[in-house]
């Protein structure tokens, strides 16, 4: 495959990073305008196929803790988390709770419990944007190149 | 009825199965120390079920709540035949355990007998001492289970296996009709304890039809026509399963059964009827069939089919001295068949063959042994002085006497032809008993490895102890009938009735004299051949009905299951276009519409995407195909921005522009062109599937928006998003907080769909790299 190593730097330093910024505030903002967990999760998906696009090999495998079914795993639990915490101090399922904090300087901060509920549900959709990625996308690469190698 | 508080019987019951599983986990290399205690566990019991049974009134009872709210628990009742069976399961289970000890090579499989065995044990006490129909149920499962275990113990063997899948399945689907039973009564009569059914004197169609599943599960049980050719079958287990299981204890299970609920049903219906009929067919068949036996262990199997016939009449008429002389008999069927069974093992492990023909010269070879087991067929046979004649005879006098109208003749009349055979097998088996000495036969036998003295004397006690019990409870009848079968009188009030040696001359005592000589001149006449093929009528139907069953579904599944993906989606498709239609048939209006669109741009964006949607079904190559999805997918998601959805417009960007290049990704190893000459069905139905879809979901869409009747919820919604759920974005607080639970599952779904993904390709990967590994190992 040829690469364009301008195109990788850019995306690799740059793109990556930026996007994952803006898939946070997608995220966060979610809950007052257009966004959430699940378009921020997406955002993130988007920018890793950016960059297996460019040509590079997915190095996610050696982050354990980027490693994608345990990005799943972690939204799977947070999610359930969410749902259940409220049961704890004798609330219904999934009821939410809002935090007014006041922080000097900045005023008063308001903060939903059900903001991790959709932090949930973006760890969710990163990790399974990945696993579908490495499945049909490494893993397709490299029979690829094994029938290459045979044929050849 | 008042719970105790000791929980004594629930106890034992408990201790039966916790024996069996430290068996089958830490005591597995020390079987005899697990024996040791299982032997003590059911000494216990038989001295506590004495201690706490006889002659406490009321009867000791025990209640565990297990689904309060359903009104089910574990109930225990430890009335008079409750003891008796106790007993009879527990010192019989001892006795058949310590006989085990010197029966088997101490390995693996023994210690997987012992554990087994004390949880069959376990299981049928808890049948007999059940004082409410859920309870049995509970515990008749899992004789069902142990038992089919014990059967397949030697699962190397396929017979063996075949054997125990035939009784599993005939027996668990009797399980399955006392179930039915359990739920009619429940729903007809509010309570399934024995002792508040029969005060109610249940009526009614549900009723009848609980009685007759109750019939059902026992006729299956007890082995009785048409499902007797499980037991037969069972012989596959070695010796002491046969021994205690299918003579003794399990096959009596259904006959308990019969007992706890005849007082209740016997006047409902063909309940005597059906109880008569299968009882008669089933004892003059096996007794037939046992006749035609050279096997001694088949012999004794089709015996006991027979007996247990005997046993279903005695006990499912539900008369008073009838039930009386069916508690008596149980106990000296019992008594005799756990010998005879023990007894031919000894044999068996002594000469190395259980033919009748072969038994030449055992009475000189092991003469105890075989007095005993002479004993023991006596008693079979009903032969005075032993238990076994006071029994049968009791049998006579009470069918003789019992006013239940015609069906009592039937019965009477099945029964005597029965006992006709029944002396003519047992005749049978004392005559190889007894064979003088054959000098072929003795040169074949004396290949066989000899017991230690020790261990054959073990071996043979129990069947001497059974023999001498048989002897001395016959010659002190009247003093067991006082003792042990009075106690039956638990079960119904009017089943009381003396036992006797010696009756005097009455037609019942006139009846055995003629069946006893017409029974022996027939057992002396029948030469000693193998008569008919070992396979029954019944296995073959059952196996005929089991692979039919099998072949069949094998046969569906290749058609539901074609394994062809656009086969799936069409029916897919196909299944949910009815299921739309028939709402929309059924009645509903049509939104009005009355303009083309709301704004030029709407309509040009909407236009686009139906010239894309045209050119994904019109391309013949797939990445176009593909990218072209992409393009409708991108138009829907203008139309979202068109009409102020904003947030599904974002999601729905970012979905499409992701699905694409999964496509693309997925497409790589496709041929570029669809394919043609492998396609599912013709042309112009796939097409009218597609349009089918195409046009009912719109249409669908339409009515429902027409049909609201109710309040959209969304205004509830929008009202309440800032103040509960502290957001501005309604359609984000009702994906995290009022449907919550709807995107909980959805995220999971996800991450299944994902997992699945990922690991179909690791599989195909490891397929294709096992393909290569082979290629190469050929090509070297």
């Amino acid at each position: 495959m040829r690469r364009s190593i301008i195109l990788e730097e850019l995306v690799d330093r740059w793109l990556v990073k930026v996007s994952v910024l803006v898939a946070l505030y997608i995220t966060f903002r979610g809950h007052n305008a257009p966004g959430g967990g699940f378009a921020g999760g997406l955002i993130v998906g988007a920018a890793f196929v950016l960059r297996y696009l460019t040509g590079r090999t997915l190095t996610i495998a050696r982050r354990p803790l980027l490693h994608p079914s345990r990005l799943v795993g972690l939204g799977l639990l947070l999610a359930i988390a969410t749902v259940m915490a409220p049961l704890a101090v004798g609330s219904a399922a999934l009821e939410s709770h809002i935090w007014k904090l006041s922080i000097p300087t900045i005023g008063e901060v308001k903060f939903v419990s059900s903001t991790f509920f959709d932090l949930g549900v973006f760890f969710v959709v990163i990790g399974v944007v990945l696993m579908i990625l490495v499945s049909l996308g490494s893993e397709g690469d490299r029979i690829a190149l094994d029938d290459g190698r045979e044929s050849s | 009825m008042i719970a105790s508080q000791t929980n004594l019987l629930s106890l034992l019951v408990l201790g039966h199965f916790l024996v069996g599983a430290l068996m089958l986990t830490v005591l597995r290399r020390r079987p005899v120390i697990g024996a040791s205690l299982g032997i003590v566990l059911l000494a216990t019991t038989a001295i506590s079920v004495v201690v706490r049974g006889i002659g406490v009134s009321p009867p000791l009872t025990e209640s565990t709540d297990w689904i309060p709210e359903l009104g089910l628990g574990i109930n225990f009742a430890l009335d008079g035949f409750g003891v008796l069976m106790a007993l009879i399961v527990s010192v019989l289970g001892a006795c058949v355990l310590a006989y085990s000890v010197f029966y088997f090579d101490h390995d693996g499989t023994y210690s997987r007998f012992v554990g087994l065995f004390m949880a069959f044990a376990g299981a049928m006490t808890g049948v007999v001492l059940a004082s409410d129909l859920f309870t049995m149920f509970v515990f008749w499962e899992l004789t069902s289970i142990c038992s089919f275990l014990l059967i397949g113990l030697n699962d190397t063997s396929e017979n063996a296996r075949k054997a125990a899948v035939r009784a599993l399945l005939t027996t668990g689907a009797g399980g399955l009709c006392l179930l039915a039973a359990v739920g009619g009564l429940q729903v007809a009569v509010g309570t399934v304890s024995f002792s508040e059914l029969a005060a109610s004197s249940p009526q009614g169609s549900l009723v009848q039809a609980s009685a007759i599943f109750i019939l059902l599960a026992a006729f299956t049980k007890s082995a009785q026509f048409p499902f007797h050719f499980w037991l037969p079958g069972a012989m596959a287990a070695p010796t002491p399963v046969s021994a205690y299981l299918h003579s003794a204890t399990m096959v009596k299970a259904g006959v308990v059964l019969l007992a706890r609920t005849a007082p209740i049903f016997a006047e409902i219906g063909p309940w005597r009827w059906w109880v008569v009929l299968a009882g008669g067919i089933t004892m003059i068949l096996g007794g037939v069939r046992a006749l035609g036996q050279t096997d001694a262990k088949l012999l004794l199997a089709h015996s006991t089919v027979s007996q247990l016939g005997l046993l279903t009449i005695l006990f499912g008429v539900g008369w008073g001295p009838a039930t009386y002389a069916g508690v008596a008999h149980l106990l000296a069927h019992a008594v005799f068949k756990v010998g005879l069974f023990l007894g031919v093992g000894v044999i068996d492990h002594q000469i190395g063959t259980r033919d009748i023909r072969k038994f030449g010269g055992l009475r000189t070879k092991m003469p105890i042994t075989v007095a005993a087991l002479v004993a023991g067929a006596l008693s079979m046979a009903g032969m005075i002085p032993l238990l076994g004649f006071a029994t049968k005879e009791k049998a006579l006098v009470a069918l003789l006497h019992a006013e239940i109208g015609s069906v009592a003749t039937v019965a009477l009349g099945a029964v005597l032809i029965g006992s006709v055979f029944s002396v003519a097998y047992s005749v049978r088996l004392i005559r190889g008993l007894l064979l003088p000495a054959d000098s072929s036969a003795a040169h074949e036998n004396s290949a066989h490895h000899k017991e230690s003295a020790v261990s054959s004397f073990v071996l043979s006690s129990p069947v001497v102890i059974a023999g001498a019990v048989s002897l001395v409870f016959g010659i002190f009848a009247a003093t067991i009938g006082k003792w042990l079968v009075a106690p039956g009188s638990s079960l119904d009030e009017t089943a009381v009735s003396k036992l006797a040696l010696w009756p005097g001359i009455n037609t019942a005592f006139v009846m055995t004299v003629v069946v006893l000589v017409v029974g022996t001149t027939l057992g002396m006449l029948v030469p000693l051949v193998q008569k008919g093929s070992t396979e029954s009528i019944g296995e073959g139907v059952f196996d005929r009905l089991y692979d039919g069953i099998i072949l069949s579904a094998k046969r569906i599944t290749s058609v539901a299951q074609s394994g062809s993906l656009p086969a799936y989606v069409a029916i897919v498709i196909a299944m949910v276009g009815a299921a739309i239609t028939t709402s929309f048939i059924s009645g509903g209006d049509l939104p009005t519409v009355n303009r083309l669109s709301d704004s030029f741009v709407q309509l040009v964006v909407g236009a686009l995407t139906v010239v894309f949607t045209i050119g994904v079904v019109t391309t013949k190559l797939r990445f176009t195909a593909a990218l072209l999805l992409g393009g409708v997918g991108f138009g829907v998601a203008m139309l979202f921005v068109l009409r102020g959805a904003p947030d599904l417009a974002l999601t729905q960007l970012l979905v499409e522009t992701l699905t694409i290049v999964v496509f693309l990704l997925a497409m790589r190893r496709m041929p570029k062109k669809f394919s043609v000459s492998s396609q599912w069905v013709p042309r112009p139905v796939r097409i009218a599937v597609a349009v089918f879809i195409g046009v009912a979901v719109p249409l669908f869409a339409a009515n429902v928006v027409a049909s609201r009747t109710a309040e959209s919820v969304s205004q509830e919604y929008i009202a309440r998003s800032l103040t509960e759920a502290g957001g501005r974005n309604v359609v984000n607080v009702i994906l995290v907080d009022f449907r919550g639970f709807d995107t909980m599952g959805e995220i999971t779904v996800l991450a299944l769909a994902a997992m699945g993904v990922a690991n179909l390709v690791r599989m195909a990967s490891r397929e294709r790299k096992l393909k290569k590994e082979n290629e190469l190992a050929g090509q070297q």
